[in-house]
């Protein structure tokens, strides 16, 4: 049983939903990343969502667009990501990591040298964006010895016949995308997102996670009613971007927007 | 790898869009339903003889189509070696190749119901095209494109703006032509309802990657005639610039199986394959995934893809078509660079011994087949795709002499 199947088990008997936080690891510079990690677990993060940096993010916004961008300048590349879970490790054994990004660094690296890297840094899970179960085979054969979840995007558009699809290859946890868009874009609809998430529950008993949109306590709060896990990235990105020159204020700031998130959806 | 003999080459790619390994659907699970529906919609209507019946009609009326073939005997004869024939896509309305193909998937979108229009354009040959289509069917369009080329392609930016499409300059990255695909990648996930996302060259998810080679294969059908009446038989061999690769395919595909023709493809060796500052993945680039497909590209270690070089816009492209990636791995076509500086000058010998002024985008594919010419048979011929014309170029051009027009 992996990290992240641990994790949801102990969430479920607690009766607590999951608040997973994305990052963009290096951003605004490597040094802040494995703090910052520490800082969000500590405000109430169950799982995290490490995003690895990529020149050509094209299913992110503007916001999450410029993370990438400030972490390349520091040549931030994914086996600097992979260190730097290794180094969060150090300290923190129980928390899920979740890789997300493009496919392009781990098609390159090779997806062997990726998984047993991965697996030897405390990787749990991994979400390409760009990578739909249709060509995933090769990568799953990689990932699923190392025990690490392959996580897989549902999109408003997705059809019945591909979610039931998805959630056959998926493990882990599967994600909801609540806008037709890129990340930090639109308005979610919750009735929406409410009908959505009970047909997707129609096809699988892994647990769902709802993101993109999510922009504050009060979204947060009404997505937790639907979702087992509610991901939330652009918002606290946005507010690294903030304080990009103030590299030590991130951390608080960050865990101060959590905390609000966190005591919204342990209301319900 | 299977041989290049037991290949029947128009039988690519597989119903998942694979060329060998390349290609392929590498694309975000909103988009993932949408590409599926176009792949519906295209093969229903290339079997639909009312749909086929309209694009010829459109092709032949409004696009001028067939383009004729030219025997370049001056600079044949100056040149020494083959015969230089061209396949004068230049003459296609709006200047260059790129029209056959939005012709097509406009008439393809007006089918599915889809009232908006949106492409990403390099040198602005394709966002003409787009905006010239759309104003035709009076449907909304906007154009991504990157800041640099904008600075670059001015007259192409007006004209797209006097057609009535909105033109969205795209400032990240590395502000040219790929991350105006991302631009319009963004766009289309957001307004999938109504919107038609025109893709300009040979690349991108399936089913792009076949669906622009099998508008653009247009010109290798008629080339393939019209070679057969002038000269008897078909060329000895093909040469066509490649960024995406959709002149090229557009060409080549038909002749694939014709393994008499040898096959050229050029690239952009910029300021040389050496120097770093190019826009050659098939030549000096590796394999990888952007915008949807597996192919080469230029990406550095880590696999973040880099800043390319050319003169050109419309070659200044990290990634290039997959089944060119495939075309290359198998030893069908050859893959070679030509240099700013060779452009450049095959740009001024076919304006002043033939009184043709090419795009600097397909000068780069005369520049090659003049070397390659020099060497073959004088009873040899070799067919060039001059794939568009050189108006737009004009400033790029004065401004190396010294000029401001």
């Amino acid at each position: 049983m992996s990290r992240i199947s641990d994790r949801y088990k102990q969430l479920e008997e607690r009766g607590r939903v999951a608040l997973i936080p994305f990052v963009t690891a290096g951003d605004p510079g490597p040094a802040v990343t494995v703090p910052l990690m520490h800082a969000m677990v500590e405000a109430g993060a169950d799982i995290i969502e490490l995003g690895v940096p990529f020149s050509d993010p094209m299913a992110d916004g503007p916001v999450i667009q410029r993370a990438s961008e400030r972490a390349l300048e520091h040549g931030i590349s994914l086996r600097d990501v992979l260190a730097m879970v290794h180094k969060f490790r150090e300290r923190d054994t129980s928390t899920p990591v979740v890789l997300m990004g493009y496919l392009n660094p781990i098609e390159v690296m090779g997806y062997e040298v990726f998984a047993l890297a991965a697996h030897e840094a405390g990787v749990d899970g991994v979400l390409t964006v760009d990578l739909p179960p249709e060509e995933a085979d090769d990568l799953l054969s990689s990932l699923r010895p190392r025990d690490i979840d392959p996580i897989f995007l549902m999109a408003p558009t997705t059809t019945e016949d591909r979610m039931q699809r998805i959630c056959d290859t998926a493990s882990g946890f599967v994600y909801y995308v609540s806008v037709k868009g890129i990340t930090g874009a639109g308005h979610l609809a919750i009735g929406d997102v409410a009908a959505k998430t009970a047909q997707i529950r129609k096809h699988t008993r892994l647990p769902v996670g709802v993101g993109f949109g999510i922009k504050d306590a009060k979204t947060a709060q009404a997505v937790a009613q639907v979702a087992d896990a509610v991901i939330v990235g652009s918002v606290l990105v946005k507010r690294i971007e903030e304080l990009r020159e103030t590299p030590e204020e991130i951390a608080p700031a960050v865990a101060m927007i959590l905390s609000s998130m966190r005591h919204a959806i342990d209301l319900i | 790898m299977p041989t290049e003999k037991t290949i029947d080459f128009t039988r690519m790619p597989d119903s998942r869009g694979h060329f060998g390994p390349y290609g392929g659907l590498f694309v975000s699970e909103t988009l993932m339903e949408p590409l599926e529906e176009l792949r519906d919609a295209y093969e229903k209507y290339m079997q639909d003889a009312a749909f086929l019946a309209e694009l010829d009609a459109d092709l032949a009326n409004y696009v001028g189509r067939p383009s004729p073939v030219y025997h370049a005997q001056r600079l044949s004869r100056e040149n020494g070696g083959a015969q230089i024939y061209l396949k004068r896509e230049d003459l296609n309305h709006t200047g260059a190749h790129k029209v056959n193909n939005t012709i097509g998937q406009a008439l393809l979108a007006k089918r599915m119901g889809k009232s908006r229009i949106i492409a990403e354009t390099g040198a602005g040959q394709h966002g003409v095209a787009t905006a010239t289509v759309a104003a035709r069917l009076g449907l909304e369009c906007v154009v991504y494109m990157g800041e640099v080329d904008i600075a670059r392609q001015e007259a192409n930016v007006y004209r797209m703006k006097l057609l009535g499409a909105r033109v969205e300059s795209v400032s990240s990255g590395s502000r040219t032509l790929k991350d105006a695909l991302n631009e319009a990648m963004r766009d289309w996930v957001t307004n999938i309802d109504n919107t038609f996302y025109i893709i300009g060259t040979v690349a991108g998810p399936h089913p792009y990657p076949a669906m622009v080679r099998d508008f653009q294969a247009v010109i290798g059908r008629e080339a393939k005639e019209q070679m057969q009446q002038q000269t008897g038989g078909l060329p000895d061999a093909l040469v066509a610039c490649v960024g995406g690769g959709s002149n090229a395919i557009g060409l080549f595909y038909p002749f694939l199986n014709d393994s008499s023709v040898a096959i050229y493809g050029v690239e952009a060796a910029g300021d040389g394959l050496d120097s770093g500052r190019h826009a050659a993945p098939l030549c000096a680039g590796t394999p990888g995934v952007l915008h949807g497909n597996r192919t080469y590209l230029m990406e550095d270690p880590n696999g973040q893809i880099i800043e390319t070089h050319s003169i050109s816009a419309g070659l200044d492209y990290p990634g290039v078509g997959p089944e060119h990636a495939w075309l290359k791995d198998v030893g069908r076509a050859k893959y070679v660079a030509a240099t700013d500086k060779e452009a450049l000058a095959a740009f001024h010998t076919l304006t002043r011994v033939e009184g043709i002024i090419p795009a600097l985008e397909s000068s780069h594919a005369i520049a090659y087949a003049l070397k390659l010419a020099r060497d073959m048979d004088e009873k040899q011929t070799v067919l060039v795709n001059l794939s568009g014309r050189g108006d737009k170029d004009m400033h790029t051009v004065a401004a190396l002499d010294g000029l401001k027009i």
